[in-house]
């Protein structure tokens, strides 16, 4: 319960974060750190358009879209506390459902029929595909070094011990905050303030959601920063009494999230033929790390 | 019994050529419901421990038969008696469109009811000889089915591949027999297992490999599955689907037999059956990709996921071999259980496909577009059957997978360094698979029925009617059930993995990681996530009730005037992929380039084929073909000439032998001197 609520708090404050460090760094005053969830309060608010050519699947695609990102953040533990949930493999379940979100929201933007929006739909289905080798190896690598297979167990035994353990430790931080840029489309694989629609990917999907729609999928970005950043904490809080762990986590929230607002401000976007190879890289990055992992184990005499 | 079986089988076949059109259909249909209950009562009891056995009294040429179903053979039965049931009744309303082809209806009924017959006999003999009987009939039978249509010549070339190859796999497994009953003087199964028993490991793994060659061309592993995307397209929508539903499985069900039978080294096997299942299923998913023919597509996937079932296999057997209890159950669960969920899957594609084709006169997706506004119930039943065959949750296909993925994880903690290269190569390949089939569905479902329509001819498109769609509801609501109640079907596959675990002395002292009891969590969490989805659509309901809800023309960038053909079709919707899989592939392009300031009509064209059919059968169908034609002047055309060739061929047969054996002598005389 307790992990699931600080995912929302975070979810909260996060993307406001991100703007305000791209502001400060661009020497702007910018819009405050609650600005993202009052556009999304005004969202709700508002009334909506439909494309005529659009049918069901558009209008239920952003409420399964939420719901997988929602289901998701349930199997995800904090500190020595488990997320609502927890079995062995869950991290197979936290994949599969994120992938019938991505399947929605994919669908959802070919369903408009608009030529921008399969350009988007296309690269996303490209894009996600190849990020998640690189997911299941990394984890894979914990449940081999730990001896379990489920977010919780892997998070509580990892003991940050040798150096190697702890190059481990940046080297899995790297691939998450990399699968989490590319999870939600952001730099260095694609430019969420871009305003040209070919180059877009997951703001072109979205081009015809408008109102609560656009709200709730608006939301759903900002809980999926907080979710991989609930992750990345994991890696590092392990068992911690709680009066520190809580203060850990938000910092490494708060840390990711101006992590995320500097690489935006001083990185170009990939040319899009080059993403495919960036993402694959992902995948030998974690290889890398499985590597590494036999030899913690003494698996190479 | 078996008397009175054939007798009903004949006179089935008697009344069908009698009776007028409409009957012919509805006799079948009978007849498979008839043999369907029977059988599926004797299979549900030997699934719950009761093995039925029954000594059939022998004839000359067969000594006894001995038939026997087990747990397996009943798991089997049980699979294909549901697609069979489910074709039967899609496959009635569907034919009705030919009724005036009263003579190829008849032969396809009797057709039908073979297949199903024969697939039945395969799974409950245990005698060589029978069982090459029912395989040559059920090879021939659908044969016959996928001809439906032999006025067009694609459909006799694919006929045609597709029996010349079955037939190299009858000579695989005939091969295995033949060289079991040279060892022991028996064509029953048994000898088979006392073979193995007797024999050297080698030689227990040969054989395993020569029969594992030939079911391996019926079920499609790569790089015997050429026949498999020429066939599946060809025949009519229903066959597809039990083709690809039950008839390849029985290849999975082959081979799950001779492991049963042939004790060996598993280990090897495993490795072997781990390593082609994963190139299998990635091929399969990657050539799936770039195809722009519905049927042809959904055949791709078949591979994909003989793949998977494979990779379930290897796994079982490795853990077989490396007394690892959690891996060999897991694999052989997942495996198994990925068997019948792919037969109903895959089956519901093929029959909505079918609809499709029906309503729109094509496959072809560039030619499709918008059909969930003219056929809802179809599209929602294609969307269902692409999230399960994705493997995406709340459906059957992922219950299967994450079986298999807790196979690969069980394995994790007790490999040695080389299995764990061989873990993260099938780990990898399985995760690829998923992601590139998410790839290829979000392809087929959203050009095939979103957006607008790409052809004329698009407004005459109508829902099929209820009857076709009943049989597909009843396998949604199967799907359905095995994504919420995995339990229930997981406790019905103990009898026939405990068959291949029981003798097995496991080593206990291994991590477990026990997926079939979080599949007991993720139950609940299934139902929550429905229960969460409706609440939240139906907060949405509330939200916007009140408030402006508009209708307008999709948003075109700046565009004014926005037409079909400015969508995204398939084609380009995978153009980055295919760019980037291009050296694995075999995709050739035809462009023009345009070079002037007002160009003219231009066409642009990509088709793709197959880099193994081409290096594996036609270069060696060519090679074959250049080495005869230097005989070619022996076929001149006169007769004369032709028995010339006989009288020749006579005396040689009864000369060459004769002065051989004069030869010998005098070599014999000369060694003497």
């Amino acid at each position: 319960m307790l992990s699931i609520t600080l995912i929302l708090l975070s979810a909260f404050f996060f993307t406001g974060i991100i703007v305000r460090t791209k502001s400060i760094t661009s020497g702007r005053k910018g819009p405050g750190i609650l600005q993202p969830v009052k556009d999304v309060i005004r969202l709700f608010k508002k009334g909506s358009v439909y494309s005529e050519t659009t049918s069901i699947i558009f209008r239920i695609s952003p409420v399964i879209y939420f719901s997988s990102v929602l289901m998701a953040c349930l199997v995800i533990p904090f500190s020595s506390y488990r997320g609502i949930v927890s079995f062995d493999g869950d991290f197979i379940f936290f994949a599969y459902i994120l992938a019938l979100g991505k399947f929605f929201s994919i669908i959802s933007a070919m369903d408009t029929g608009s030529s921008f929006e399969g350009m988007g739909a296309s690269r996303e289905a490209l894009f996600s595909m190849f990020a998640e080798p690189a997911f299941f190896i990394l984890i894979g690598s914990f449940a081999l070094l730990t001896g379990h297979t489920s977010f919780f167990d892997i998070f509580s035994t990892l003991h940050l011990g040798s150096s190697i353990t702890y190059t481990l430790g940046v080297l899995a931080a790297f691939i998450l905050v990399m699968i989490a840029m590319i999870e939600n489309s952001r730099m260095p694989v694609d430019d969420p303030k871009t305003h040209l629609e070919l180059t877009m990917i997951h703001e072109v999907m979205v081009l015809d959601n408008s109102g609560f729609d656009l709200g709730l999928i608006m939301t759903t970005g900002y809980l999926k920063f907080a979710m991989y950043g609930a992750i990345i904490a994991g890696f590092f809080i392990g068992s911690l009494p709680l009066p520190l762990s809580v203060p850990a986590y938000l910092a490494i929230q708060a840390l990711f999230a101006v992590t995320v607002g500097l690489i935006e401000s001083f990185m170009a976007r990939f040319r899009m033929n080059h993403n495919p190879q960036f993402i694959l890289a992902l995948s030998s990055v974690s290889f890398l790390i499985f590597l590494g992992v036999l030899l913690v184990l003494e698996k190479f005499v | 019994m078996i008397n009175v079986l054939i007798a009903i089988l004949l006179a089935a076949v008697i009344s069908i050529l009698s009776v007028n059109v409409k009957w012919k259909g509805i006799i079948s249909i009978s007849l498979v419901i008839f043999i369907v209950l029977v059988s599926s009562y004797v299979a549900i009891k030997a699934l719950t421990g009761k093995s039925f056995e029954l000594l059939i009294k022998g004839t000359m040429l067969f000594g006894n038969v001995p038939v026997r179903i087990d747990a397996l053979s009943a798991w089997f039965i049980l699979t294909i008696n549901f697609t069979i049931l489910t074709g039967a009744l899609y496959g009635f309303n569907y034919m009705k469109k030919y009724r005036e082809m009263k003579s190829r209806l008849t032969l396809h009924c009797i057709a039908f009811i073979f297949v199903h017959f024969a697939l039945l006999g395969i799974c409950s003999v245990q005698n060589a000889f029978v069982f090459l009987i029912f395989w040559e009939m059920m090879a021939l039978s659908v044969f016959i089915l996928v001809i439906f249509d032999h006025s067009r010549q694609e459909t006799i070339r694919a006929g045609l591949n597709y029996i010349v190859q079955s037939h190299i796999s009858i000579v695989f497994i005939m091969l295995g027999f033949i060289y079991v009953a040279f060892k022991t003087g028996s064509y029953s199964f048994n000898a088979i297992a006392d073979f193995s028993n007797h024999q050297s490991t080698l030689a227990g793994t040969a054989l395993f490999l020569c029969f594992f060659a030939g079911f391996a061309i019926k079920s499609g592993f790569v790089p015997f599955h050429t026949w498999l995307p020429y066939a599946h397209p060809a025949a009519p929508s229903h066959v597809s689907g039990i083709m690809s539903g039950v008839v390849i499985k029985i290849g999975i069900y082959g081979i799950l037999r001779m492991l049963l039978l042939i004790k060996t080294d598993y280990t090897t096997i495993g490795y072997i059956i781990l390593f082609i299942s994963t190139a299998t299923g990635i091929y399969g998913v990657m050539l799936a990709i770039i195809q722009h023919d519905l049927k042809k597509l959904l055949a791709y996937h078949s591979i994909e996921n003989i793949g998977i079932i494979g990779i379930g296999i290897g796994i079982g057997c490795i853990g077989l071999g490396a007394a690892n209890k959690w891996m060999a159950i897991l694999g052989f669960t997942g495996a198994m259980l990925h068997t019948l969920n792919h037969s109903l899957f895959k089956s519901l594609l093929f029959y909505s496909a079918g609809n499709v084709l029906q309503a729109a006169h094509s496959v072809n997706i560039e030619r499709l577009g918008g059909i969930i506004k003219k056929m809802p119930h179809t599209a929602i039943l294609f969307l269902i059957a692409a999230l399960a065959i994705c493997g995406l949750p709340p459906l059957n296909g992922f219950v299967s997978e994450f079986l298999i993925y807790g196979g690969l994880y069980n394995w994790l903690f007790s490999a040695s360094l080389i299995s764990l290269m061989a873990l993260v190569f099938s780990l990898g390949g399985l995760v690829l698979i998923g992601g590139l089939a998410v790839l290829c569905f979000t392809k087929a479902f959203s050009i095939v029925f979103l957006g607008n329509g790409r052809a004329p001819g698009h407004d005459e498109i109508r829902e099929t009617g209820f009857w076709q769609l009943l049989p597909m509801y009843l396998t949604v609501v199967f799907m359905i059930c095995i994504g919420l109640f995995p339990s229930f079907f997981i406790n019905a596959l103990q009898n026939p993995v405990n068959l291949f675990t029981h003798d097995v002395i496991f080593n206990l002292n291994l991590i477990k990681v026990s997926a079939i009891d979080s599949l007991e969590t993720i139950n609940w969490l299934f139902l929550g996530f429905i229960l969460f989805i409706i609440f939240m659509l139906v907060l949405r309901k509330l939200v916007s009730s009140h408030k402006l809800v508009e209708i307008g023309p999709t948003w075109g960038c700046g565009y004014a005037t926005s037409d079909s053909k400015l969508q995204y079709t398939a084609n380009s919707f995978v153009r980055s992929y295919s760019k980037l899989a291009k050296p694995i592939l075999d995709i050739e392009k035809k462009e023009v380039e345009i070079d002037e300031i007002f160009p003219a009509e231009k066409h642009y064209e990509t088709s793709s084929y197959d880099r193994i059919e081409r290096i594996f059968i036609d270069k060696p169908i060519r090679l074959l073909n250049r080495l005869t034609d230097l005989f070619l002047f022996l076929q001149n055309g006169q007769l004369q000439r032709y028995i010339l060739y006989g009288i020749i061929f006579i005396t040689a047969v009864i000369c060459v032998p004769l002065i051989l054996d004069k030869i010998l002598t005098i070599l014999h005389f000369l060694n003497n001197l």
